[in-house]
């Protein structure tokens, strides 16, 4: 197994191998595992069926989301931890384990239960290294889920990643596709810093294409996925092709948009973003978290900050309003950004 | 404890009046640099981790409280660089930046000092992970108080610890306070330790104002942890004689009756009445020389840190990250520096 060290941001082009986002996560965790005995992983059910081995059972679910599977075979319950139903212990636990010489991957099924561990994000795994002048290095990494759409209602389906986004002390990533999955999971292991990992629910079962090999695509670092002289278009997460989709109905009209991939979400490219915006004179930040003190407000701010002389339009969002993600189909509906929503907000801005 | 074993019951003396001294001298000095708030003294509190400490190695862990100067002068830290800390001068072990309540020092397996309640319990038990899975032999040790007792992070992790069987020590200094909440009303139980039942883990109780009770306690707890047998919960009650920090009054919520009992039961005084009831060979002189050398140390250190240089301004962006742009936390903050 080769490691690409000179990693394009988009996949190579003739990569024939098509894999599912989900199976591009298996894989960076199985690889990761595989080249640093160093790395563990632990979480609800991310095995599944602990203590069951004497009646044949093992890697009962491999992960809520199957994101985990087979890894408890190959690397045993030493390294591969089921863990109770406790998230502060387990994600303190892995905190400590990783201040103390292991990389450690910590699973929180949604990121909406981050308030019962928040304080070891927050106070800990953040912190440590400043509190203490640079004595301990934290190679930590949650992985967690974001995204609604699903019927999942409030507790399940925010993406709150802009609450980590404001910590400093913490990195963020928002892959948007098996590509960038694999890669960005692979740096974020082999990152000295603790990251937080946004996987959305809606992007498991999109394929893409994969290398077999290892590569790191950089922490902090956006993409253009569609180049264009007109608007500038952010996209994170999912929201990537949703700003793609609203790009390539525009296009019809004669507005060639660009979109920009954020992929990071601390640090933020502000640099690529404004890069953009100085040949385009108009953004929209595309975000599925919620409007107030966000990532896309940010990015707004800092335009208006850098680039205000550039700009023929005022930097503007869509995002979901700022209520909980509601349950009912109509009103989830509403709630999420879609293309249609772009159109028009870019129409506007273009007139 | 044998006593014939001088040079442990030395060393255990001369860490309480270490201790003692760093206390009584270290946060009244702070507090005149202005920076009292952050500070609480452990004075009463000597014997606890003089007596856990002692059974560790370098390579062992330790993760404490707010109230944790005591755990890391016992775990080895130097206390000349911890009154630098204290000072927010560059040569304390955190460079000045983490004060009081963050003093660490990762060579010596000390995880912290923590400002959150029960915040450095997890990070112990991780310690312990990594201790269990790399076959390291290191045991840890979490130290909290009577209210970090009743933080369900706290509880989380003592479940964690026995499920994983992994080499923990859940030591709580019970003072008898959280801050001014007396800890017969906010317990549910008559003792801290009672609750190691839930967990199918040993609970202990010893009398925390006697180094030599603690000492031996604590032996068999390290050595469960050393040898695979798990993790135990070691409650010593002990009292702090001062308020929670330097600002209140405790006499506003207990009495003079009550901390003239706990004084009268001083653990180094308690220490001294063995010696001398057991007939021993060290003697009061010897003892009152390790006091005075304890106290040329502290007076030594705080002429060492306010000799210290301050942080210069572009520390205020190191070590937020192993690796991150500093630009990107100075931009759009409109910074001097």
């Amino acid at each position: 197994m080769t490691t690409i060290t000179e990693v394009p941001m988009l996949p190579p082009p003739g990569e024939t191998r098509i894999i599912q986002t989900r199976e591009a996560i298996n894989e960076a965790l199985l690889q990761e595992m595989r080249r640093d005995e160093t790395v563990i992983i632990m979480g609800e059910e991310i095995a599944g069926g602990a203590g069951r081995e004497h009646l044949g059972i093992v890697d009962a679910w491999g992960g809520a989301f199957r994101t985990t599977r087979g890894l408890i075979q190959e690397f045993g319950n030493e390294r591969v931890l089921d863990t109770p139903l406790s998230e502060a212990a387990f994600v303190g636990t892995a905190i400590g384990a990783a201040s103390t010489g292991m990389r450690a991957v910590a699973e929180l099924m949604f990121v909406d239960f981050i308030g019962v561990c928040m304080d070891q994000l927050l106070n800990n795994a953040a912190k440590m290294r400043y509190m203490f002048g640079g004595q301990v290095k934290v190679p930590f990494v949650m992985l967690t889920r974001i995204g609604a759409g699903f019927g999942s209602a409030a507790q399940h389906s925010e993406s709150f990643y802009s609450l980590f986004s404001h910590i400093p002390g913490l990195k963020g990533v928002c892959p948007s596709d098996a590509y960038t999955a694999k890669g960005l999971l692979i740096s974020a292991i082999r990152d000295d810093d603790p990251v937080i990992f946004f996987e959305h629910k809606g992007l498991y079962g999109d394929t893409g294409p994969v290398p077999e090999d290892m590569y790191a695509i950089p922490l902090g670092k956006a993409r253009t996925v569609r180049p264009g002289a007109d608007i500038t278009l952010v996209g994170i997460s999912r929201m990537t092709w949703v700003a793609t989709e609203a790009a390539e109905e525009l296009a019809k009209e004669g507005i060639n948009a660009e979109v920009i991939d954020l992929l990071s979400v601390s640090p933020i490219d502000y640099d690529h973003v404004l890069e953009s915006v100085r040949k385009t004179h108009r953004i929209v930040v595309v975000d599925e978290d919620t409007p107030v003190c966000s990532i896309s407000s940010d990015i707004c701010a800092r335009v208006a900050e850098e680039a205000f002389d550039y700009l023929d339009a005022p930097p503007s969002r869509v995002t979901p309003p700022h209520t909980p993600v509601p349950y009912s189909r109509p009103l989830e509906n509403l709630y999420v950004p879609n293309a249609e929503r772009v159109i028009s907000t870019v129409r506007k801005l273009m007139a | 404890m044998a006593l014939e074993d001088r040079d442990t019951l030395l060393r255990l003396y001369r860490t309480m009046t270490t201790i003692r001294h760093f206390e009584e001298r270290g946060v009244p000095e702070t507090g005149q640099r202005g920076m009292s708030s952050s500070v609480h003294s452990s004075v009463g509190q000597e014997a606890v981790p003089t007596g856990v400490c002692a059974h560790l190695t370098d390579d062992d862990y330790i993760g404490s409280t707010h109230r944790g100067h005591g755990h890391c002068i016992a775990k080895g830290v130097d206390p000349t660089l911890m009154m630098a800390e204290l000072f927010g001068r560059i040569d304390g072990p955190n460079k000045g930046k983490g004060g009081s309540m963050h003093i660490a020092d990762m060579s010596k397996g000390m995880l912290g000092t923590n400002g959150i309640v029960a915040g450095s319990v997890p990070l112990a038990v991780g310690a312990g992970l990594t201790s269990k899975i790399r076959k390291l032999g290191r045991v840890a040790v979490a130290f909290f108080g009577d209210g970090g007792a009743n933080q369900g992070v706290l509880h989380e992790c003592m479940n964690l610890a026995s499920v994983w069987k992994l080499p923990v020590i859940f030591c709580c200094e019970n003072n008898g306070y959280a801050e001014s909440t007396p800890v017969e009303y906010a317990l549910s139980t008559a003792n801290v330790a009672d609750r190691a039942a839930s967990y199918d883990m040993p609970g202990i109780h010893v009398d925390g104002m006697d180094v030599l009770a603690v000492y031996e306690a604590a032996g068999e707890a390290v050595f469960r942890a050393r040898t695979g047998g798990g993790p135990s919960l070691l409650e010593a009650r002990t009292y702090r004689y001062y308020g929670h920090t330097v600002f209140d009054n405790p006499l506003t919520y207990r009495t003079k009756e009550e901390e003239d009992y706990w004084r009268a039961r001083d653990p180094l005084l308690t220490f001294r009445n063995h010696m001398a009831a057991q007939g021993s060979v060290i003697t009061a002189a010897e003892l009152d020389q390790i006091d005075a050398e304890a106290r040329q140390l502290i007076d030594d250190a705080v002429a060492f840190a306010d000799a210290s240089p301050l942080p210069q301004p572009h520390e205020i962006y190191e070590d937020v990250y192993v690796d991150y742009p500093i630009e990107m936390m100075r931009r759009g903050a409109n910074m001097t520096v």
